[in-house]
């Protein structure tokens, strides 16, 4: 800890020490450039955070966009160590925000109030989609699936695509007499995550034979490593079905499955379905998981990115001054704000207006040693 | 050391300067090679008390013969897919590298003229400078796709043909798998082997040899019958360090294995080991369960490496000409 | 009993066999060599060198992108492993060579061995529950010491081999003139084994500047440079090795690209320490 503090003096002295300069100097001309580089060096930021995968390339976009937003003056450093990491960091307090796809459990919601006596909150950033990849000879997307033939496909119970329930959700379709091969993720995901939600949520036999988690004990199946090896398993493997992010079956072209959602309509998985899934009555804290949603134009199979957040944030460790905690503050309205309009090209779904609303309403009651930070921040930034 | 050595240095010291100064210095190298030791002690220290959650919750043997890795439902956790995907990546790696590592140490130390055995001991000392990371991305890029289309695949179709009953046997052919990680492991683990078994051949005494062909040897005879025998300690001990080496390997083996957590494992098909599954899921596991699990797999690699370093210790020591001295 | 026409064709078969296993073993090398050459220099531009990594957007959109952070990055932190691993190594190989009749020497020299051969998984496993949990967080600082980890055992093995070289008559030339021993070993020994000393760092830094696995759980990685100086040794720092790894298992395909570039970088550092080395070790050999 000493070492971080010594870290956090310096700017302190840097800037003391360039206000002293400036003085000596007397406003000489010529040597003000060098003076305001300096102190402009002196006032940067570097905030840290890190989880999920699914949604580092939008973070890491709206890092790029903020620093030049900030004009190099704030960098977010956001490493995808994955959902399960970025919780632990969260808990461990090394880093000054988490990004998960599952949200904190109550078990860590209060562990985090007793040991900093505030809540944690998570705030939505953007939405994940999971869509069902295959590989059949003849067939591109659009096949349609069920709950309940995905769930017995990936309990190895339909083990043949031209068996009687894929027949009788796609009458027009030439099924071939293939055997399925399923295929999964082999490292933690929280793709894996939303995924096993879903077939939790729709299956008791899949709830209490397999569960849901970030890495499951697969009843059958390959395993691939990262979309990209889940991807590359189902190309080259005719019969094959996997799962995938919407955006990551876009940008590689794979034949993806229609669903039939909760409310019995096929939803052709897209930016807006998502969207409209998490269209849904929020809980203040948005710990919800709405897999299998209720909205009647909603894609099941999405979930909620949420960043983590300490509500005393002076109570995190990896936070070291109130400067940062404004910064952090900032950047997290601009990410829910502005930093929306990046979703789409990257293969997003934006945010719905619900989940922006919870979020202000957390944002402002982000607090400073006692202190409501977040309301000021919000404020003076929505006023501007 | 010889006698007058031993004379010069028991000699007894006086001065401040000399008392002090060898007794600090001897103070301070011997520190510092006890730093080495403690470093040892040390990790099999932390590895034991990270891991010793999930020892206490399943017991030693229970652990390393648990067939399930569930950190989903049930949060049971047993060692055994990565102890059997680690032991036979690396004694298949062993198999297919130990006569041609061997046969490579003979050709330099007796065939080769000496500019050409130069130049192949350098581009085998290459092999073992290539960062992993490096073969990694060539496997993941090129190698593993190539053995799919030219290997996997046509054995893979030939058997949906003609022997059904072998399909679970081969297993899927994505490219990445037991197969392919052992390839490269056996590559990786080359110069390892060679490198110990010239040694071995060059310290063969030059009579033995020229009483060999005194007697009208051929020269591969003489290899065979008075070279060999006299270095097989170094060419054994090269072996284990090997195959140390290949239990050991991460990065190439984590990018190229498949990663896949549970039995069954077949041919072609993913598999995982026990570094593999430390670097996969160190950084994602969330369960304090979890996590002590992965430490206590690494307590278990830290124990078998022991194991395989020591009897390589006593293999030099046993069969080595000089007794396990420096010449 | 055989005749000598069957034993010479076996010798002659013998001969062929070795021949042909050399080739088979030397091919796939100069493959793996010949591909990160031609995809890397492919992949090679000059704002690989220049610009820092950002977000995958940036590479889909071709905007200019690099690993110019990553580069100062591996420096630092293979510097501050050898900074840490020079001392202990070189201590333990004077242990090992100039007081051979030390009893803790076998000991020292099975655990250097074993240390040696270890996982350097375990090594990073170590600095993470070392460094990291008790300063809170990734550093620059905690990478160094688990690529020091790995250093150590390489050093004090071939500190040990390097004086070794020298002979015992130099030592008992120096304390004859009545030079105390620890003068004898820091005057006369360790000089004249400096080559052999410069070598073993030379190749315990490349074996160090390849591995990646210590560095995922202690410099962490970064997209940018630190704001700070300071943050390349108490933030998290990004490294190749590491970085490279991340590229290869990416989705998308201009990170491969950069993945390649990443990996000539990464090769030839590595190489030229090789190769440096080398050439050290047969300079000494007049």
């Amino acid at each position: 800890m000493q070492k971080r503090n010594l870290r956090n003096l310096l700017p302190v002295m840097a800037i003391m020490l360039s206000v002293a300069i400036f003085s000596a100097c007397g406003g000489r001309s010529g040597s003000e450039s060098s003076d305001e580089r300096r102190a402009a060096r002196a006032a940067r930021v570097d905030v840290l955070g890190a989880g999920a995968s699914f949604p580092a390339p939008l973070v890491t976009a709206m890092a790029d966009e903020y620093r030049q937003a900030t004009a190099n003056r704030v960098t977010i450093n956001y490493q995808s160590i994955g959902s399960g990491g970025g919780i632990r960091q969260f808990v461990e307090q090394t880093i000054m925000f988490g990004m998960s796809e599952a949200f904190l459990s109550d078990e860590v919601m209060t562990n985090v109030e007793s040991s900093t006596g505030g809540r944690a909150f998570n705030m939505p950033i953007t939405l994940a989609d999971v869509v069902a990849t295959y590989n059949l000879p003849g067939i591109s997307k659009g096949l349609i699936f069920n709950s309940e033939v995905l769930v017995e496909i990936y309990l190895g119970k339909i083990t043949r695509w031209n068996d009687a329930k894929i027949k009788a959700l796609n009458p027009d379709q030439n099924l071939p007499n293939l055997p399925i091969t399923v295929v999964h993720r082999s490292d933690g995901s929280g793709t894996t995550n939303i995924w096993t939600s879903y077939f939790s949520r729709v299956s008791d036999e899949w709830r209490d034979r397999v569960g849901m988690g970030t890495s499951v004990n697969w009843p059958v199946g390959v395993g691939g490593n990262g979309n990209e090896g889940v991807a590359g398993a189902v190309q080259n493997t005719p019969g094959a079905i996997g799962y995938n992010s919407l955006s990551y079956a876009l940008l590689n072209n794979m034949s993806y499955g229609y669903v039939i959602n909760a409310a019995g309509n096929v939803i052709p998985p897209s930016f807006a379905a998502t969207t409209e899934a998490a269209n849904i009555e929020l809980p203040a804290d948005t710990r919800i998981l709405f897999t299998n949603t209720p909205a009647p134009q909603g894609y099941p199979i999405a979930g909620f990115a949420w960043m983590l957040v300490y509500e005393n944030l002076d109570k995190n460790n990896a936070i070291a001054n109130e400067s940062e905690a404004v910064e952090l503050i900032e950047f997290l309205i601009w990410a829910i704000t502005d930093g929306q309009e990046l979703s789409e090209g990257l293969g997003y779904a934006r945010l719905p207006q619900a989940a922006i609303d919870r979020n202000f309403e957390m944002i402002k009651q982000l607090k400073w040693n006692g202190e409501k930070i977040g309301e000021k921040v919000l404020n003076r930034v929505l006023n501007s | 050391m010889n006698e007058s050595t031993k004379e010069i240095l028991e000699r007894p010291l006086h001065g401040v300067y000399r008392w002090w100064g060898d007794r600090v210095f001897l103070a301070v190298a011997v520190i510092l090679g006890i730093s080495i030791i403690a470093l040892g002690v040390t990790m099999a220290w932390v590895l034991f008390r990270e891991g010793s959650m999930a020892i206490n919750e399943f017991g030693v043997w229970g652990f390393m013969k648990g067939r399930v890795w569930d950190p989903g439902v049930n949060f049971v956790f047993g060692a055994l897919p990565f102890l059997f995907g680690t032991l036979v990546t690396s004694i298949g790696a062993l198999a297919i590298a130990f006569l041609p590592a061997i046969a490579i140490g003979i050709f330099i130390a007796e065939y080769a003229p000496r500019w050409l055995g130069g130049i192949i001991e350098n581009l085998i000392h290459l092999i073992a400078a290539i960062p992993s990371v490096v073969i990694g991305i060539w496997g993941i890029f090129v190698f593993a796709p190539w053995m799919r289309e030219k290997v996997y695949m046509p054995v893979f179709l030939w058997a949906s043909e003609n022997a059904p009953s072998l399909l679970p046997i081969i297993g899927t052919p994505i490219g990445y798998g037991m197969t392919t990680a052992t390839i490269i492991l056996a590559l990786m683990i080359i110069p390892y082997t060679t490198a110990l078994t010239r040694d071995a051949i060059r310290q063969v005494p030059k009579e033995q040899r020229e009483a060999a062909y005194a007697l009208g040897a051929t020269k591969w005879e003489v290899i065979r019958m008075a070279v060999l025998p006299y270095a097989r300690g170094g060419i054994l001990s090269g072996a284990i360090l090997s195959f140390g080496r290949a239990i050991g390997e991460t990065m190439a083996v984590a990018m190229l294995i498949g990663n896949k957590n549970t039995f069954p494992f077949s041919i072609f098909g993913p598999a995982a080991t026990m570094p593999s599954v430390i670097i996969n899921e160190f950084r994602e596991a969330v369960g304090n369960l979890h996590l002590s699990s992965l430490m206590a797999v690494g307590l278990a690699l830290f124990v078998i490496s022991l194991i395989v370093n020591l009897i390589a210790a006593y293999i030099i020591r046993k069969h080595s000409i000089t007794g396990g001295q420096a010449v | 009993m055989k005749t000598l026409r069957r034993r010479q064709i076996q010798d002659k078969i013998m001969e062929g066999l070795l021949v042909v296993s050399t080739i088979t073993i030397l091919i796939p090398l100069l493959i793996i060599i010949a591909y990160v050459v031609y995809n890397g220099f492919g992949a090679l531009n000059w704002s690989f060198f220049t610009e820092e990594l950002g977000s995958p957007a940036r590479a889909m959109q071709g905007q200019p992108t690099g690993l110019v952070h990553t580069m100062i990055g591996t420096l630092v932190v293979d510097f501050i492993g050898l900074v840490l691993a020079v001392p202990v190594g070189v201590g333990a190989g004077i242990m090992l060579s100039e007081y051979p009749e030390h009893k803790l020497n076998p000991i020292l020299r099975i655990m250097n061995d074993t240390l040696n051969g270890m996982p350097a998984i375990l090594k990073g496993l170590l600095a993470f529950a070392l460094i990291v949990k008790p300063m809170g967080t990734f550093s620059g600082l905690a990478g160094g010491v688990a690529l020091a980890f790995v250093m150590i055992p390489i050093i004090a093995r071939t500190t040990e081999s390097s004086l070794m070289t020298i002979p015992w008559s130099i030592r008992e030339a120096g304390l004859a003139i009545g030079l105390p021993r620890w003068r004898v070993v820091l005057s006369t020994v360790m000089p004249a084994a400096k080559t052999g000393l410069v070598t073993g760092f030379l190749i315990a830094f490349a074996r160090a500047a390849g591995e990646a696995a210590p560095l995922m759980f202690t410099s962490f990685g970064n997209n940018y440079l630190p704001n700070h100086w300071t943050g390349m040794i108490f933030g998290p720092v990004d490294t190749l090795p590491q970085r490279l790894y991340s590229l290869a298992i990416s989705p998308y395909a201009q990170w491969h690209q950069m993945g390649w570039a990443a990996a000539i970088v990464l090769l030839s550092f590595v190489i030229i320490l090789f190769v440096t080395a080398r050439l050290l070790t047969r300079q000494k050999n007049y």
